[in-house]
C-alpha cells in the first residue's frame, strides 16, 4: 500500500465504524428501524474489496450489507435516512437496513434471505458478458450461505459458465447464533469449492493489505473477462447476530481476539509504522469521518417520513 | 390464416421476441434441446447457446440469475419445465423478483418472464400435473398470465416479453398440441384485459386457462338442453385482473360460475368470488359457484385423474345449480366440490 491508498481504505473503514456504532446507539433509542445486523470486526473487507470496483461494477450483499454499501459508495446520509425509514433514504424508506440498494453506484442490493443474492450476482455477471465491456459482479456472503442450496447451485452455475463474478465470503466462524463446526465438517469454504477447479483464496480479513492484494489480482483477470473466483476472508465479528442479540454463545476470550483483530486499529497501526501516513493524518481521517456521520445523522432526523401513497406506485414498474 | 399448436405459437413468439430484440434470452433446463415438448426448438440453432443457455437441474439459481441478468438490462425468458418444480425457484420469485422495485424504491426493476406448465390428464402423478397459479397471484409484485389457446398465447406472451415487471405465464400442457387457425402475425394482447369468448344473458362463467374451452362446451350443451344462454369470459391474466369486464358480465347475467382445474379450496376462484360479490351483490340471484378440483393431491390411476380432473360437466352442473336457485332447495356445488370428489 501506498500513502493514499492506505488513507482512502483507512477513511471508509472509519466512515463504516462511525456509521455502524451510531446506528447502535439509535437502534437502542428506536430512532433507527427493524433488524439490524453490524459489521463492526470487517469493516477493512468491505473498504478494500469495493474500493478497487467501479460504479459499473456490480455488488450484491446479504443482510449484514452497511459497510458494503458504503464503501461502493452510496452515500451515508441517505442510507441514514434509509435506516430511519424516511423519504430521502436511498430506498425511499421502502428497504431498510437489509435490503439497501443504490444502483447509481453498482450496490445492486442486499437481501435478507442469506444465499439469496448469489445467482443474482451471477446473473448481473451474464449481462455483463452479453453487453461487452470489462465490467465484473462481486458478490458479498457469510460462511452461513454456504450450505443454502443456492450457493451450490450458483458457484456450479459460475463455473460451467465461467463468468466474471468474484465470490467474496466473509467467514466469521458463525451462522447466526451457531458456530461453523456445528454448521459443517469442512472449516474452509475455499475447500467447499476447490473441486470446481477455479482459482481461490484464504486469507486473513483483518489483514487489509492481504485482502487489497488478494482481491485485485481476482480483480484484474476478471476484468480481461476470466472467471469466477472465490475470495474467502476470515473476520471477527464483534457484534452478535443483530442488535439485542443476548450472545449467550459468546465465547470470553472474545476481547482478547478483538484486540488481535480489529481491522481498523491493525490498518493504522501498520500504516503510521511503515510510513505510508502520519499519526496526525490517521486522527485527522478519523475526526472527519465521524463529523460526516454526524451530519448524516442530522440529515436522516430531518428527513420527512414517506407519503403513504408511495407504495401503490411502487408495486408495478411501469 | 394458417394453423399452429400452442407449442407451434409460443415457439414463434419466442423466435420473434429474440430476433427484435438481443435482451432477450432463454434459461432452463434442455432449453437449447428444445425441452420435453419441443417448446424451445429451434431457438438454439438460429440463436446460439449464449443466448440459449441449457442449464443444470438448478431452478432456484437459475430463476435467480434471471433476475440479476434482468436488474442488469436483460430480459430473460426462463422455463420450468414443470410448474410442480416452482417449489425450487419461489425465494428468488417472491422474495427478490417481486420485491426488488419495490424494496429499491422504484431504482430496480425486473424484467422477466417465467414460462411453466401445469395441469393434469397425462397420468404424470402428483408432481407434475398441478395447478398452483393462486399461490402466485397472492404475492404482490408478479403478474400471472394463464393463456386458453395458441392465439392467446402468442399474444400475451409478446406483452409478457415486453413488460418491465416478473410475469409468470402459466401454460397447461392438455393444451399443447391442440391446432388452431392462427394468423400470421399475432398482435400483442395487453395484460389485464378479459375476453369475452362467448356472450349469454344468463349466466355468466369465468375460466382460466384449460378451462375456457370448457366452458365453451358447456354453454353449448346449457344452451341446447336448457335453454341457457351462458357467456363465457376468459380473463386471460389473474394479475392485473379485469374485474370490471368480469362484474359487468355479472352485474347483467345476475349468476356466475367461476371454473378452473386448481384444487378448488383456496383456489384464485376464492379471489374472484369475494370480488365479484362485492363488486355486484345487489344483482346476484344465486350464489357464485366454483368448479376446480377436489382437496386431494392428482392421482395417477386413469379413471381416478379423469374423475379428479375438472371439466365441462361440473361446469354444467354449476350452471344449473345457479340457474335453478330459488326454485328448490338445492345444496350449492361449492360444499361438494370443496369436501368429497
Amino acid at each position: 500500500m501506498d500513502g493514499e491508498l492506505a488513507s482512502g481504505v483507512l477513511r471508509t473503514m472509519w466512515r463504516i465504524r462511525h456509521f455502524e456504532e451510531r446506528v447502535a446507539q439509535l437502534k437502542r433509542s428506536l430512532v433507527v428501524h427493524g433488524l439490524i445486523h453490524l459489521s463492526i470486526g470487517g469493516e477493512g473487507v468491505a473498504a478494500a474489496v469495493c474500493g478497487q470496483l467501479r460504479d459499473d461494477d456490480a455488488v450484491y450483499s446479504g443482510h449484514r450489507a452497511h459497510g458494503h454499501a458504503i464503501a461502493k459508495g452510496a452515500p451515508v446520509d441517505r442510507l441514514m435516512a434509509e435506516l430511519m425509514g424516511r423519504d430521502a433514504g436511498v430506498c425511499r424508506g421502502l428497504g431498510g437496513s437489509m435490503h439497501l440498494v443504490d444502483t447509481e453506484h453498482g450496490f445492486m442490493g442486499a437481501t435478507g434471505v442469506v444465499g439469496g443474492n448469489l445467482p443474482l450476482a451471477l446473473g448481473s455477471a451474464l449481462a455483463g458478458r452479453l453487453r461487452g465491456g470489462d465490467a465484473v459482479s462481486a458478490v458479498f456472503f457469510g460462511d452461513g450461505a454456504v450450505q443454502a442450496g443456492h450457493f451450490n447451485e450458483t458457484v456450479n452455475l459460475a463455473a460451467l459458465w465461467r463468468l466474471p463474478l468474484i465470490f467474496v465470503c466473509e467467514n466469521n466462524g458463525m451462522a447466526e447464533f451457531t458456530s461453523r463446526e456445528e454448521h459443517s465438517n469442512v472449516e474452509l469454504v475455499s475447500d467447499v469449492v476447490a473441486p470446481y477447479g477455479f482459482e481461490r483464496r484464504t486469507v486473513d480479513g483483518s489483514d487489509v493489505p492481504a485482502v487489497h492484494a488478494a482481491f485485485g489480482e481476482f480483480l484484474e483477470a476478471a476484468r480481461g473477462g476470466h472467471g469466477p473466483f472465490l475470495l474467502e476472508c476470515l473476520t471477527y465479528r464483534r457484534r452478535g447476530h443483530y442488535e439485542g442479540d443476548q450472545q449467550k454463545y459468546r465465547d470470553p476470550a472474545a476481547e482478547v481476539q478483538w484486540r488481535e483483530r480489529d481491522p481498523l486499529a491493525r490498518l493504522r497501526g501498520r500504516a503510521i509504522s511503515e510510513g505510508w501516513i502520519d499519526e496526525a493524518s490517521a486522527t485527522s481521517t478519523e475526526q472527519e469521518a465521524a463529523e460526516e456521520i454526524e451530519a448524516a445523522v442530522h440529515f436522516a432526523r430531518e428527513s420527512p417520513y414517506p407519503e403513504p401513497a408511495v407504495t401503490n406506485g411502487l408495486v408495478y414498474a411501469t | 390464416m394458417s394453423e399452429a399448436t400452442f407449442v407451434e405459437a409460443v415457439n414463434r413468439t419466442l423466435a420473434r421476441a429474440m430476433r427484435e430484440d438481443d435482451r432477450v434470452i432463454v434459461l432452463g433446463e434442455d432449453v437449447a434441446e428444445g425441452g420435453p415438448y419441443l417448446v424451445t426448438a429451434g431457438l438454439a440453432e438460429e440463436f446460439g447457446r449464449e443466448r440459449v443457455r441449457n442449464t443444470p437441474i438448478s431452478e432456484g439459481a437459475v430463476c435467480g440469475v434471471a433476475v440479476g441478468a434482468a436488474q442488469s438490462g436483460l430480459r430473460p425468458v426462463i422455463e420450468i419445465m414443470f410448474i410442480d418444480f416452482i417449489t425450487l425457484a419461489l425465494d428468488q420469485l417472491v422474495n427478490q423478483a417481486a420485491k426488488a422495485h419495490f424494496m429499491s424504491g422504484g431504482q430496480l426493476s425486473v424484467p422477466l418472464v417465467l414460462r411453466t406448465q401445469g395441469g393434469a390428464g397425462q397420468r404424470n402423478g402428483a408432481q407434475h400435473s398441478q395447478s398452483l397459479e393462486a399461490w402466485l397471484a397472492h404475492v404482490p409484485g408478479l403478474k400471472v398470465v394463464m393463456p386458453s389457446g395458441a392465439s392467446e398465447a402468442a399474444g400475451l406472451l409478446q406483452s409478457a416479453i415486453a413488460d418491465p415487471n416478473p410475469v409468470v405465464f402459466v401454460e397447461n400442457k392438455s393444451l399443447y398440441f391442440r391446432r388452431e387457425a392462427m394468423p400470421e402475425v399475432v398482435e400483442p394482447i395487453p395484460l389485464g384485459e378479459a375476453r369475452t369468448v362467448r356472450p349469454g344473458r344468463d349466466v355468466t362463467i369465468v375460466a382460466l386457462s384449460r378451462m375456457v374451452g370448457d366452458a365453451l362446451e358447456a354453454a353449448e350443451r346449457l344452451a341446447a338442453e336448457d335453454g341457457v344462454e351462458a357467456e363465457v369470459i376468459d380473463p386471460r391474466t389473474l394479475v392485473p385482473l379485469d374485474l370490471e369486464t368480469l362484474s359487468e358480465s355479472v352485474r347483467r347475467t345476475g349468476r356466475a360460475v367461476l371454473a378452473h382445474e386448481a384444487v378448488a379450496a383456496g383456489g384464485f376462484g376464492a379471489e374472484l368470488a369475494a370480488q365479484l360479490q362485492a363488486a355486484a351483490f345487489d344483482y346476484l340471484e344465486a350464489p357464485i359457484q366454483r368448479v376446480g378440483a377436489p382437496y386431494t393431491p392428482v392421482p395417477v390411476s386413469p379413471p381416478l385423474e379423469d374423475a379428479y380432473r375438472p371439466g365441462s360437466d361440473e361446469i354444467v352442473a354449476a350452471a344449473r345449480v345457479a340457474m335453478r336457485w330459488g326454485e328448490r332447495d338445492e345444496e350449492p356445488w361449492v360444499k361438494g366440490a370443496l369436501t368429497t370428489s
